[in-house]
């Protein structure tokens, strides 16, 4: 049994401790939020938090994440009105959406460590993330955006 | 331009019906509207509700009694903003109040229509179709409203989800009037008035985006996030070889592994190998790790094949052997081959395009539902895919059911994540039907990325040889271009061998310049391989080899690029290139709404030289490119600006410009733009799959890769306001990009890349 906390709800899980935690997110709690990309860790579709450090769920077993906080982008803002949310549906960011969760939810962690990021900064942050549409332009766009909205929230 | 606003002789009908009232789960007062398509069924006639209880939905509009307006999609959304584009023409025809219409996804059904979400046709076929829904409903609103107040029809007008009463200033809403509307007959469509341009309040108009909201809360649903009862999921090993089969396999570690239920051996296919599953051996399980876990302790040994001779290496320099060679003429004036070139004048370059891969970030992925037996078979699917009839049609043959029992095969759309022209193929989903038959479960078969990347429909590797002699006025004249590849028609034919007419209308036999001699010739060439469209398909490489070629004219006359463009195009006019003996398909729309227009080519070859100021002096390892290609209906062109030092690559600026006639959804041209120069840097960059024995070589994005978001440069795209009919959007922005990078480096560099991709060559 794997005992997590999942958007701040305990959970206990009967699987295998080699299992990716996506799988246990996906096949078993059934939250599909979090999206299955390349399974090997390359393109950032499965990003989630575990103790508010963007993983890739895909290659984390779910041994590792055993009594960890786990955030996916359900639970990112209760109303869905985190910055990045609210400067993604300004910059309309999203083409076919598969791979935003994970951009929001790397983003995210960038922002909590780097409250003004530079482009250089958000290259370097983001790169491991993949949008095959060409969202980047505009995921740029939208992290400024969020990262300013943030500071005048907290000022 | 006439054609834009007149009404044309389609018939919009009044088919409410209880089914699709209660699928919808609106109120029975409901006005539902269908528009009778080109080939449509009887079906679609104005009769009562009872009459047509029974029948499934071919319909687009419904208003329940509070004005709810839920407006049917029956395209895909890939990420293309269909779902917003088709709603947004009928509410703006409709007098509809945005906030109050709703979008239902429509399920497959030949009933609609024309449904397949390729070619960049959603818009440009059914502008005009769209509108007449709206304006139909539009106008029942209005009679309904008139026989109330018992007064002509010219005195109320519809005006923001209600009717007015003119003569005095009474209004009724949609909601009230929904009802009695519905019981009318439809107008004739000789009656009914489209709005003109100034009128439109949505269409060319910023609207909020249907899904946005749902895919920035993670909630938005695609193929692989259904979830089922009792649903087992399956990984697949399929043979890696196109045309292999399995020799023999062990089932019993991967029955071992925690959660694996099954272990099923597909059944085998015949050549043509068409959108079928290739076959091989399914692994089924209660997880999706299991099922991929099972999967890798099969041991199955394969017997390969004919194909397994296929390696890319030596496939490629015969391809370009073949077009260095002389063809198959298809299009020809005066006389190239008797020409003495001038050598000192002559540009004469042969360009290649490896295969490339789709890559959607979703991986192909299908569930499915199969009871019963025999014509009672029944089948539910849910699959994102961008021909929904063809698979539906297709699975109705798997089943065994003959085609007037296509009802029993219900096929639900999901959104696509990313598509570019994988999911027409329906191999995945004829997988998950096959396996949920066998296993009377729920099955969601699940795609790995390397499954993505080794059983693809691969863009087809190319070769494109191409010569002409520079002329005194710095255009050029004695033009030769061939082109051959592995045509997408063997998928369906094995016994072709060589791209037809149809693909070679592809921006290569619609060549426009005014030229008193040219010959324009193909190959025959064999097949080893799926290959399959690609988003703009042999625009891609035949884009490439002119764009490339138009600059290597222009650095051997000396004159700038934008020149050259301008002086071969030459006088403004329509072109008709089937007057040179041409089969010329012009992407299946008319030469009245859609001709070749010089102009509008020329005066974005100028838009993008002078909005990206691609004359600048610049470091000398510093380069603009620019290109053109008209492709879909529409005109693109496109600038790109590279730094090469220390045979490193840097993109550093873009622009696009397109003239797509109406941009319905500004907003999603945009983006299109967008996601067209990162979709082209990653196919002239770094876009290759290779094959070694008949097996591709590449497996994950490690060795497959595509453009990231430190590769991709500020973007800048120019709209052309324009009233012209629609053209496509989501294709046409590809193949200009990719000459204009290659061209780009070599006016920083002096290298010319003439065999893509670019990290073949330079560092990316």
């Amino acid at each position: 049994m794997i005992k997590l906390t999942i958007n701040n709800q305990d959970v206990d899980l009967s699987v295998e401790k080699e299992m990716p935690l996506l799988y246990a997110i996906r096949d078993e709690l059934k939250m599909t939020g979090t999206k299955f990309g390349c399974g090997a860790g390359q393109c950032g579709a499965c990003t989630v938090h575990i103790d508010g450090q963007a993983m890739r769920s895909c290659i984390t077993p779910i041994s590792f994440a055993q009594g960890k906080q786990i955030t996916t982008i359900e639970g990112l803002d209760e109303n869905n009105d985190h910055v990045l949310q609210i400067a993604w549906r300004e910059y309309k960011v999203p083409q076919c959406g598969y791979c935003q969760s994970g951009q929001i939810m790397n983003a995210a962690a960038m922002l909590s460590n780097n409250a003004n990021p530079s482009d250089d900064d958000i290259d370097n942050a983001m790169q491991g993330n993949i949008c095959r549409c060409g969202t980047y332009p505009r995921i740029k766009s939208a992290i400024k955006k969020a990262a300013q909205l943030k500071q005048s929230r907290e000022s | 331009m006439s054609t834009l606003n007149k009404v044309n002789d389609l018939q919009v009908v009044n088919v409410s019906r209880r089914r699709f009232i209660q699928g919808l789960g609106l109120g029975s007062g409901a006005l539902v509207l269908g528009l009778s398509l080109p080939g449509f069924s009887a079906l679609a006639s104005g009769q009562s509700m009872k009459d047509k209880a029974e029948h499934a939905l071919n319909f687009f509009v419904a208003i329940d009694d509070n004005g709810k307006t839920s407006i049917v999609c029956h395209r895909a959304e890939m990420g293309q903003g269909i779902h917003t584009s088709i709603p947004q023409m009928i509410a703006d025809e409709m007098e509809a109040d945005w906030a109050q219409v709703f979008m239902v996804q429509g399920k497959a059904d030949k009933r609609y229509g024309a449904q397949g979400t390729a070619g960049s046709t959603s818009i440009r076929n059914q502008y005009i179709q769209m509108r007449q829904i709206g304006a139909s409903a539009r106008q029942m609103l209005e009679q309904a409203a008139a026989n109330v107040w018992n007064v002509p029809l010219t005195q109320v007008t519809a005006q923001n989800h209600e009717v007015k009463n003119l003569s005095n200033g009474k209004t009724l809403n949609f909601g009230e009037l929904a009802k009695a509307a519905s019981q009318l007959t439809p107008p004739e469509a000789e009656k009914l008035t489209l709005k003109s341009p100034e009128q439109f309040k949505y269409i060319g108009k910023e609207v909020k985006l249907f899904n946005m909201d749902d895919i920035i809360a993670g909630k938005a649903i695609y193929a692989q996030d259904i979830q089922l009862p009792d649903m087992l999921i399956a990984s697949i090993a399929r043979p890696p070889v196109v045309g292999g089969k399995v020799e023999s396999f062990d089932a019993s570690e991967a029955l071992k592994v925690k959660g694996v239920v099954e272990v099923i051996q597909l059944k085998e296919r015949n050549y043509p190998v068409n959108v079928q599953p290739l076959s091989g051996v399914a692994v089924l399980a209660t997880n999706t790790w299991a099922a991929h876990e099972g999967k890798k302790k099969l041991n199955i040994k394969w017997q390969d094949g004919e194909n397994a001779v296929h390696n890319t290496k030596a496939y490629q320099q015969e391809l370009i052997d073949k077009v260095n060679s002389k063809g198959i003429s298809v299009r020809q004036k005066g006389d190239v081959y008797q020409h003495q070139f001038d050598e000192s004048l002559t540009v004469e370059a042969t360009y290649s395009v490896p295969y490339i891969n789709h890559t959607p970030m979703e991986t192909p992925s299908a569930t499915a539902i199969v009871t019963g037996s025999g014509d009672d078979t029944k089948c539910t699917i849910w699959a994102g895919t961008q021909n929904p009839q063809w698979a539906q049609s297709l699975v109705a043959g798997e089943l065994g059911l003959p085609q007037e029992k296509l009802e029993n095969v219900a096929l639900n759309l999901t959104l696509m994540g990313g598509a570019f022209g994988r999911k027409s193929k329906s191999d995945f989903i004829i997988e998950a039907v096959e396996l949920a038959q066998k296993v009377k479960r729920p099955v969601k078969v699940v795609w790995t990325r390397e499954d993505d990347i080794q059983h693809g429909f691969y863009h087809s590797i190319s070769a494109n040889y191409l010569k002409a002699q520079v002329t005194p006025e710095k255009g050029a004249d004695f033009w030769l271009q061939r082109v051959t590849y592995p045509p997408i028609g063997w998928l369906f034919n094995d016994k072709q061998d060589r791209p037809n007419d149809n693909d070679l209308s592809l921006g290569f036999g619609d060549l426009p310049f005014e030229l008193n001699n040219l010959i324009c010739e193909t190959q025959t060439v064999t097949t080893h391989i799926r290959t399959g469209w690609v988003r703009s398909v042999a625009c891609i490489n035949n884009g490439f080899a002119l764009g490339s070629f138009v600059d290597e004219l222009a650095v051997k006359a000396n004159v700038p690029t934008r020149q050259m463009w301008l002086n071969l195009l030459g006088e403004d006019r329509m072109v008709d290139v089937k007057a040179e003996g041409f089969n010329y398909s012009n992407y299946g729309m008319d030469y009245s709404t859609h001709p070749i227009d010089i102009k509008r080519m020329k005066s974005l070859i100028n838009l993008i030289s002078d909005k990206a100021n691609v004359e600048e002096a610049l470091p000398e390892n510093q380069g603009w490119g620019i290109s053109f290609l008209r492709s879909f209906g529409s005109y693109v062109a496109a600038a790109t600006k590279v730094e090469v030092s220390n045979k490193q690559v840097k993109v550093l600026e873009m622009h696009t410009a397109i003239d797509c006639g109406v941009a319905v959804t500004p907003d999603r041209v945009r983006s299109q733009m967008e996601g067209a120069m990162i979709f082209g840097l990653s196919i002239t960059l770094m876009g290759e799959i290779t094959t070694k024995d008949g097996r591709v070589e590449q497996s994950n994005f490690h060795d497959a890769p595509v453009t990231r978001m430190h590769q991709s440069p500020p973007m800048h795209v120019h709209i052309v306001d324009s009233q012209e009919p629609p053209g496509g959007v989501g294709e046409p922005g590809v193949p200009p990009i990719i000459p204009s990078i290659t061209n780009a480096i070599f006016h920083a560099s002096g290298i010319r890349i003439r065999h893509l991709p670019v990290n073949k060559t330079l560092s990316v």
